[in-house]
């Protein structure tokens, strides 16, 4: 299969206006993605799969990743004039990098046996609206995927025939995937709560559960 | 009872991509029928407790008659966050979680994970660790498929007897799971980097007797299947699935190949020691309930072949790479995504390491929960006891479908 | 012909009816209360602590080092490490465990505590017959009711148990000649 760079030139070269960037991956694994804008991205991916020297038919995983906000401090040394002399000072910057949610697609190809290429595609931030085009009509198996990267992540996927929450029940409200979900503690917990689930726990229950009767059947026997 | 009109049937009906080709819908022509009353739709919930429905799945149906004109699967009963629990739990803790996806096949679970966590960190497995990884994966193979095919037969009304010879047989293999790694179901037994124990000489004896005596039981239970008029007349022409909509919807496994698409990971990818063996890829021609159905069958045959050379070829050895340190295992920061043949079909996990003792997204790609993807499509235009039929020859578990 | 399939089929079941009279093969099931099958070796089921010599209390190979309760998926040992030390198999002074709790409700039989702890404390058993009236105390295992003796551990495992019994014979072997 050819270069993850040959790919995007043709890609970009077969529709116009696409921003492709790649991601590079340091580990092992060495398995790189594209960076696809939003915009294109259905367009994109239809290139992929009509191509007939990728023919990447099989949309294997699709899945969500959670980039939280994180600030980033760089120490720079910097040239600065100090009581008249030019002197070299170090200053710390804080650079400010915003999180996003990520929606990435490992794609290969059944007819010609190659892949896999990933596409990712991320959302301007992690707000409420964050939105990013579907593949569904591309690839049906983003289907029941996309749904759940909307049910866990709450990535809201535009042109989804079917877009509803998947695994939780339709009145949750929280997305339990993203990193800084937090967990209801009004629940029973294990029998044998200690630390910091006990301290949880002890908000809601002042002892343990009520026993069910059946700790006395135990005691006639 | 939700009812709505005939009229408004033509809204659930048709591709929902422009591309894939769709079976041919109309109820009444798969009845025979020509005139029929203009009724109303009957909107039945079938599950989560319903006795064929493969654990607590649930799936709304509506009926025209006995007909099925729209489906919609529920999800989620099972659902316990699984790829939550990943992310806070060390490498090491998610591989026996691992065995409680699809709970019929912890060790090609536990295989997945393992390859996954290998290619993230750039891990190489000592050669005897893969030979038995294949043993056990085959072995896995072996006990799901004819599960499977009891279960196929009790959905259609063979209720207890074939089961309970394909349970018989499976309890053999999980046998010689339970005094290898200790569990028969909850296995845990592989590690990045190897096994976590050596089978023994008598082990790899017993396990050649079980296999031995594995090709009698395929061949009687062929015998009940392959020309049994019931059989025939339940699934022949049942849940059609076109090659073009198995690939457009991410369909892997038996299921892709009964429709007659050469995809078979053992071959494509060339994991493990796959490449060292000679195995044919059972296809089918027509992509029916009898197609799958089958399909198990000659899988089962040539896991048998794949079996009798790993036994022949198995090298003495390490079976754990001694440079792996389990404990406060740190992978270098990137991503993988690995990927198996499963029973199921194709089983994946992507990592993305930050260079912590936890991953920070650990994702599960289950191959039943994907496959049912196109479970509306398969019974639209089929009877209400088709469906069962349909659903059992996708095989799912639920364990896996919610994680 | 219509009904050669069945007829075939038919066939199959009578020969499994009858064959299981006869053949040890056809029928493996076993009338569990009263016969019981023997348990593989690596049979495990909830771990124990193993002591050494015949005090429970005294021969505890546990140093509360708390490794296996942080590796543990599903957070079920719970360890208070004791304010006093007592010595161990080697003569060493450690510290040994106030509280060693595991909940065998929460308990998934991974044996991954097993394959962490650098001491050899603690093992796997393989008594299955638990079941209880009461979801919170009797299936919440203390230190008194884990603690087992290094004979039971040989009962079980034979051969896992000779193998540590070997080990930690050379390990104190070395440090005797180290010093």
């Amino acid at each position: 299969m050819e270069s993850l760079e040959e790919i995007k030139t043709r890609v970009e070269a077969a529709v116009p206006g696409a921003d492709i960037s790649i991601i590079p991956n340091p580990g092992p694994a060495n398995q790189p993605s594209l960076l696809i804008d939003n915009e294109h991205a259905p367009h994109v991916a239809r290139f992929l799969r009509d191509d007939p020297a990728l023919r990447l038919d099989h949309c294997s995983n699709v899945t969500g990743v959670d980039w939280l906000d994180r600030t980033v401090t760089k120490k720079v040394k910097v040239k600065k004039l100090v009581e008249g002399e030019e002197k070299e000072v170090e200053e710390t910057h804080e650079e400010f990098f915003p999180g996003y949610l990520e929606s990435v697609y490992h794609l290969y190809s059944m007819a010609l046996k190659q892949g896999p290429v990933i596409i990712r595609m991320r959302t301007a931030d992690r707000g409420e609206g964050a939105r990013l085009p579907s593949l569904t009509p591309v690839y049906r198996s983003a289907d029941f995927q996309e749904r759940e990267i909307f049910d866990l992540y709450g990535i809201r996927f535009d042109g989804h025939p079917d877009l509803r929450r998947i695994l939780m029940w339709d009145e949750f409200e929280d997305y339990p995937m993203r990193k800084d979900y937090r967990e209801p503690d009004d629940y029973e917990y294990e029998p044998t709560p200690h630390d910091d689930v006990l301290e949880k726990a002890k908000q809601h229950y002042s002892t343990r559960p009520q026993l069910d009767g059946a700790e006395e059947l135990t005691a006639q026997e | 009872m939700n009812m709505s009109s005939r009229a408004e049937r033509s809204v659930v009906e048709g591709p929902r991509d422009g591309t894939s080709p769709v079976i041919p819908r109309d109820p009444s022509t798969a009845l025979g029928m020509t005139t029929r009353l203009d009724g109303e739709l009957l909107e039945v919930s079938m599950g989560p407790q319903h006795p064929s429905t493969h654990g607590v799945f649930r799936m709304n149906v509506a009926l025209d008659g006995e007909t099925v004109v729209k489906l919609k699967p529920v999800f989620g009963y099972l659902h316990r966050n699984h790829e939550k629990i990943g992310e806070n739990t060390s490498y090491l803790g998610s591989m026996p979680y691992t065995d409680r996806l699809d709970y019929f096949c912890s060790l090609t679970n536990n295989w997945a994970y393992a390859l996954s966590v290998e290619k993230l960190a750039g891990i190489e497995v000592p050669e005897r660790a893969e030979y038995l990884r294949i043993i056990l994966a085959e072995l896995t193979r072996l006990q799901n498929h004819a599960s499977l095919l009891g279960f196929l037969l009790s959905d259609m009304g063979a209720w207890g007897t074939p089961l309970m010879y394909a349970f018989r047989e499976r309890e053999k293999i999980l046998d010689l799971f339970e005094s290898l790694a200790g569990s028969r179901m909850m296995c845990d037994y592989m590690r990045f980097g190897g096994c976590r124990v050596d089978a023994g000489p008598d082990w790899i004896g017993r396990a050649k007797k079980v296999l031995d005596a594995f090709p009698r039981f395929l061949d009687e239970f062929e015998k009940l299947l392959v020309s049994n008029e019931i059989v025939i007349a339940r699934t022949q022409h049942i849940g059609k699935l076109t090659a073009d909509l198995a690939i457009s919807a991410g369909i892997t496994g038996p299921m892709l190949r009964a429709s007659g698409v050469n995809y078979d990971l053992r071959k494509v990818d060339g994991y493990g020691f796959y490449p060292r063996f000679k195995f044919r890829v059972p296809l089918g021609d027509h992509g029916d309930t009898y197609d799958r159905l089958m399909m198990r069958v000659l899988e089962m045959r040539e896991s048998i072949e794949i079996l009798k050379q790993a036994f022949e070829q198995i090298p003495a050895g390490p079976v754990m790479n001694p440079k792996v340190k389990l404990r406060s295992f740190r992978p270098p920061v990137g991503e993988a995504y690995g990927r198996i043949e499963g029973p199921k079909g194709e089983l994946g996990f992507y990592l993305i390491s930050d260079g912590s003792s936890n991953p920070y997204r650990y994702r599960v790609r289950p191959p039943s929960f994907i496959n049912l993807t196109i479970l509306e499509d398969l019974c639209l235009g089929h009877t209400v006891a088709d469906v069962m039929v349909i659903l059992g020859s996708v095989d799912i578990v639920m364990g896996e479908v919610d994680r | 012909m219509i009904g050669i399939g069945i007829l075939s089929g038919m066939a199959v079941t009578l020969r499994n009816f009858v064959g299981s009279y006869f053949e040890k093969d056809r029928l493996i099931t076993v009338q569990y209360p009263e016969e019981r099958e023997t348990l593989p070796e690596n049979y495990r089921n909830f771990p124990f602590l193993v002591y050494d010599t015949d005090d429970a209390a005294a021969g505890l190979r546990c140093v509360a080092c708390k490794i296996c309760e942080k590796e543990c998926p599903p957070q079920c040992i719970y360890i208070v490490k004791s304010d006093d030390k007592k010595p161990d198999y080697m003569g060493k002074l450690q510290l040994y465990p106030k509280v060693f709790d595991i909940d065998i409700s929460v308990c998934m039989s991974c044996q991954i505590c097993v394959e962490v702890c650098p001491f050899e404390a603690i093992k796997m058993d393989k008594v299955f017959e638990l079941s209880c009236r009461e979801r919170f105390d009797t299936l919440l295992m203390r230190k008194e009711e884990l603690s087992k003796s290094n004979i039971y551990y040989h009962k079980i495992h034979p051969v896992e148990a000779a193998e540590v019994d070997a080990n930690l014979a050379a390990a104190a072997e070395a440090k005797k000649k180290k010093a």
